[in-house]
Formats: structure tokens, C-alpha cells, sequence
């Protein structure tokens, strides 16, 4: 049964990657985006990582995917791009390099794992509640405790730094006036 | 797959437990189908009256049979598929927004007994079971997942259409929904702050008694947000501008025809049943029963189906009123609708999220309730005084260059 999930997913997740990359047309490619973060969510469910799984659909799925679409409809980019036209030279062997690169990195993953000792099989996150009885959605709890209590730093600064790409993006993007640069204020 | 369903511990192939759920599946997707019928009926009948005329009358009694009627209708015309369509997308998006609509219906507990402490779980012979298709830990969430993903049908519907007003309507459709599951997220948080717990029984089992259902434990404004919220999600009137017939023709189904309309005219009016139901579930209590006249359960006479009964009543209740928004209110103005989602809807939502979390910090060291009260209040009133300046200053830099574009 796990192994029929995992296949499955795993179709799911490839045949979206390929599609994203095989796509002539902007909109498909997205769509099989789609796909794929629907596999890694099928996936995440099968790990008893049901709320990676619930966040992955509602933040990727849901949300940055139709961004995405919502860009390529206003800007109505309805022909495939002429592959031929390189804007940035040395972009095409950097993302070989790239690529190559995060090959060897989840190969080597797979190969560190290997040693590694086994993960216990279990439900996701193991999380008692104060009866000791395992609470079923100890997931969130365990997560929310060590977001907001060990990285919560991390967590903040994130945030900032999200805002900032916001506050960034609104001014690079306003028109220029006139009267803007020289000087006198409004 | 804990906790998703009693029956599913254990379960094997072909065993009483397995039909059971095989049942629930189908008595599921039946009664969906069906109230889809009845609300098309109840949404025609009802509008027809608040306009003093007679609505449907002649196939069945009382014009029963009417939807049923149109599906067969719909059903035989020819299906036209656009010369300038993207063929793939433009099939598949009508079940891009039909299936997530029936997902919903999975989650929502349709009744079960909640009285004097019990969890919901029934018995059917010695099967302990629960009223609905899967409680999952993450059952909220689900909802909100399924609400986002509503969007692709709507969205590639009208771009899949290669004609310019449907994607009009759906790139109108994209921005009101993506803008509103903000606020309907945040006022969702209040909730699950309250209950503690993301699961759709939980969350029915944490309002045991009147003064604990959510619409009162969490002070009514989490309520209104969200019915507002919904409302747009669903892109029913006042906020159906992605169907604006004065302004797109059809809005994003414009080149749709035969059995791929229905589907989405299915969708629609399935998912405001099935909002109608988390609508209930998240802040009414959903089968719990209302206490009337210090009696605890008027209903009591009919068993184990009273929740189910109590849980029916109070979608009705919503229903009606969505038709009632629907016969009464104007459509709102594009700007009007933006305006309305970011600057008031999210910010206030998120207020009353931090009052309703600083209310449980102060709870949990003992704080004075008045003194984290005032503080709330002043803090929220300087933040709401920073906004409307904000907004005034860049409603006045707007007068000021004209238009942007």
C-alpha cells in the first residue's frame, strides 16, 4: 500500500517536473507545477506529515501558483517563448552548472542516508499531551513549539525580510514623476 | 490515518466496516447532489417571491422537478468548444471547480450525538462511527486548501476560453478570491484559537453550550468577517463582479455551453451549501442542539438523527439568507471590493485575532482582564489611526498624479 502511494506520488511529482520543463507554453508549465506540489503533498500525507502536507497545498498551491498564473494572464504572454534569444550569455552553462550540482547534492544525500541509521516507522511526530495519551495532531504542536521558541529569531526576521521584498518591490515598481528627483519636497 | 475515522483501525477489504464507509461515500455524494437541486429550486422559488412573482411552477409540485428540468436540458445541448481555446485546459477547468466543492462535504460533521461530553461517534450495531466521511487532525485546513484550489477553476476557465471578457472575469475572479481568503484565514485563526483544535469535530465538541458556540466565544465580529469573506469567495451577490452581466457578458462561463456550464453552475451553488455548513460548523455549533426554554434539546424525540435535523435547520437558516443578500443588495464597484477586503476586512481581522490571543496570554499569567483590555483597545486604535492616515495620504498622491495608467 505505501509502496502503491509512494509510486503513485511519485509519477505525480516527476511527470509535473517534466511537464514544467517540457511545456512550450507558459500556463501548461504552470499547471504541471501544480501537479508536482500536489505529489509532494500526496507524499508528505503518506510521512504522517499532515499539516506540511494541508500548508503545502493552501501556500503553494493555492497561493504563489496562482500569482504566477495571475502574472502570465495580466502580461497575456500567450506565445511560447523563442528559445533561440539568450538575454543573459552566460546563463545557459550556469544552469547546467547548476544542475549538475544539485544532482551530485541529492545523490549524495541518498548515499549519507544510506549509512545513516534507519528512522523509527512511526505516526509523523510523537507528541503526549498531559495524560500521556499521543495526541493526533501533535504535528502542529510540536511545530508551533519549536518555531515560536527556538527559531523564533529566525521566524521574525523572516517575516521582516518579507516585508521589505513588498516595500521593495512597491517602489521599484511606481512610475517616476516629475518632480520626484529634484529635490523639493512635496 | 489516525483519528480520520473509528472504522478505519483495522480495517479490511470487503469486511461490514468497509461497505459502511463505502455507504457514507455514496449517501455523501447522493445528498450533495441533491440539495444542489433543491437550493437551485429554494434560490429560484424564494428570489421569485421577494419579487413578488411566481418563480417555477410547472414541472413537479410546486416546480420541484424544475432544476431537474434544466440538467437534462443542459445536458443534450451541443457542446462548443471555442475555435481559439486551449482544448485541454478549457475541459478541464469545470472539474477544476466541481470536485473541490464536493471535497468540502467530506469534513463537515452532518450530525451526531455531541450531548453531555460524548464525541459525535455513533453506533451502527457494534461499528462506533462518526456522521461524516473522514475527520482528519488537519480538518480546517483542508477547507481552506480546497477554497484556494476553487480558484483554478474559475481562473483557467476563463483563460482557457481565448475570448476577452471571460478573461476579464476571471482575472477579477483570481484577485477577489485571493485578496478574501486573507481575511477569511484570519477570522478561520480566531476560531481554531478558541477550540484548540483544527479538527471539524473538535471543533463542533468545543461548543457544548450556547454562550460557547464561536459566534458568541469569539465576539461576533470573527462571524461577520468570515460570512463577508465567504460570501466573495463564493462570488455570490453583492460580490459576484466575475459575472458582472452588464459589464462581461457571462463573466468567466461565457463560452461555456451544455453539460460543462452545468458544472459549474452545479459548483456554484454547491458551494454555497457547503459554506453554509462550514459556516455552522466553525461558529453555530453544527449539530449541536440549541438550547430553547431551558429545555436542552427539543429534538431529543428524534435520536440519533436530532443532530442531523439541528445541523439542517441552521444551514437553511444561512441559505435563505444568502438568497436574501442576493434578492436585496447592489453589486459592489471593482474598487469598492478592494478596498473593502484590505483595508478594512484584513486589518480588522487580524486585530481581533491579537485581542482574542492577548485575552488568552493574559488568561494564562493571571493578567487583569480590564488593564489587557484598555491596552488592546488603545494599541488597536493607534494602529487603525496609522492606517486611515496611510490611506489618506496615498488617496491624496493619487488625486494628485491622475491616473496611473
Amino acid at each position: 500500500m505505501e509502496l502503491f502511494v509512494f509510486i503513485v506520488a511519485g509519477a505525480m511529482v516527476l511527470g509535473g517536473a517534466v511537464g514544467v520543463i517540457l511545456s512550450k507554453h507558459p500556463v501548461h508549465a504552470a499547471l504541471s507545477l501544480i501537479l508536482t506540489l500536489f505529489g509532494v503533498a500526496v507524499l508528505f500525507v503518506a510521512q504522517q506529515a499532515n499539516f506540511l502536507a494541508a500548508v503545502q497545498v493552501i501556500v503553494y498551491a493555492g497561493a504563489i501558483v496562482v500569482l504566477f498564473l495571475f502574472v502570465i494572464m495580466l502580461l497575456g504572454v500567450d506565445n511560447a517563448e523563442n528559445l533561440r534569444i539568450e538575454p543573459f550569455r552566460i546563463q545557459r552553462p550556469l544552469a547546467a552548472v547548476v544542475g549538475a550540482g544539485i544532482f551530485g547534492l541529492v545523490v549524495a544525500a541518498i548515499i549519507v542516508s544510506r549509512e545513516a541509521e534507519t528512522a523509527v516507522r512511526g505516526d509523523g511526530l510523537e507528541v503526549t499531551g498531559a495524560d500521556g495519551a499521543p495526541l493526533h495532531d501533535g504535528n502542529i504542536k510540536a511545530l508551533a513549539r519549536d518555531l515560536f521558541s527556538g527559531h523564533v529569531l529566525a521566524f521574525e526576521l523572516t517575516s521582516v525580510l518579507l516585508v521589505i521584498a513588498v516595500v521593495g518591490t512597491v517602489m521599484l515598481a511606481r512610475k517616476p514623476r516629475k518632480g520626484d528627483f529634484d529635490g523639493s519636497a512635496s | 490515518m489516525l483519528a480520520l475515522d473509528p472504522l478505519l483501525e483495522n480495517i479490511k477489504l470487503f469486511s461490514v466496516a468497509f461497505l459502511i464507509v463505502i455507504v457514507k461515500v455514496i449517501i455523501i455524494f447522493v445528498v450533495g447532489l441533491v440539495g444542489t437541486m433543491l437550493m437551485v429550486w429554494f434560490e429560484r422559488k424564494v428570489i421569485s417571491y421577494m419579487q413578488n412573482r411566481i418563480g417555477p411552477d410547472k414541472a413537479g409540485p410546486k416546480g420541484l422537478l424544475q432544476t431537474l428540468a434544466d440538467g437534462i436540458k443542459l445536458f443534450f445541448k451541443e457542446d462548443l468548444i471555442p475555435e481559439k481555446s486551449d482544448r485541454f485546459v478549457f475541459k478541464l477547468a469545470p472539474y477544476l471547480a466541481f470536485v473541490p466543492a464536493f471535497l468540502v462535504w467530506s469534513v463537515i460533521p452532518l450530525g451526531g450525538d455531541f450531548s453531555g461530553g460524548k464525541d459525535g461517534t455513533i453506533k451502527i450495531g457494534s461499528y462506533v462511527t462518526k456522521m461524516q466521511l473522514a475527520d482528519p487532525p488537519i480538518g480546517v485546513l483542508l477547507l481552506l486548501a480546497l477554497s484556494s484550489i476553487a480558484v483554478y477553476g474559475i481562473m483557467l476557465a476563463g483563460w482557457s476560453s481565448g475570448s476577452k471578457y471571460p478573461l476579464l472575469g476571471s482575472v477579477r475572479a483570481s484577485a477577489q478570491m485571493v485578496s478574501y481568503e486573507a481575511a477569511l484565514g484570519l477570522s478561520l485563526a480566531t476560531v481554531i484559537l478558541v477550540a484548540g483544535t483544527l479538527s471539524t469535530s473538535g471543533i463542533v465538541f468545543a461548543q457544548s453550550s450556547f454562550t460557547k458556540w464561536h459566534v458568541v466565544a469569539t465576539g461576533v465580529v470573527p462571524f461577520l468577517i468570515f460570512l463577508i469573506a465567504a460570501t466573495a469567495e463564493l462570488n455570490r451577490p453583492p460580490f459576484d463582479l466575475v459575472e458582472a452581466e452588464q459589464e462581461l457578458v457571462g463573466g468567466f462561463n461565457t463560452e461555456y455551453s451544455s453539460i460543462r456550464f452545468a458544472l459549474f453552475f452545479l459548483a456554484e451553488f454547491m458551494n454555497t451549501i457547503t459554506m453554509s455548513g462550514v459556516i455552522v460548523t466553525l461558529f453555530f455549533g453544527g449539530p449541536q442542539p440549541l438550547p430553547i426554554a431551558g429545555n436542552d434539546n427539543i429534538l431529543s424525540f428524534l435520536g440519533p438523527f436530532s443532530g442531523t435535523v439541528w445541523f439542517l435547520l441552521k444551514v437553511l437558516v444561512f441559505l435563505y439568507m444568502y438568497v436574501w443578500f442576493r434578492a436585496t443588495l447592489p453589486r459592489l464597484r471593482y474598487d469598492q471590493l478592494m478596498n473593502l477586503g484590505w483595508k478594512l476586512m484584513i486589518p480588522l481581522a487580524l486585530g481581533w485575532f491579537m485581542l482574542l490571543a492577548a485575552f488568552r496570554v493574559g488568561q494564562d499569567h493571571g493578567w487583569n482582564r480590564a488593564v489587557v483590555g484598555v491596552v488592546c483597545i488603545v494599541v488597536m486604535a493607534a494602529c487603525a489611526w496609522l492606517l486611515s492616515l496611510a490611506s489618506k495620504v496615498s488617496a491624496r498622491n493619487r488625486e494628485r498624479e491622475g491616473a496611473m495608467f
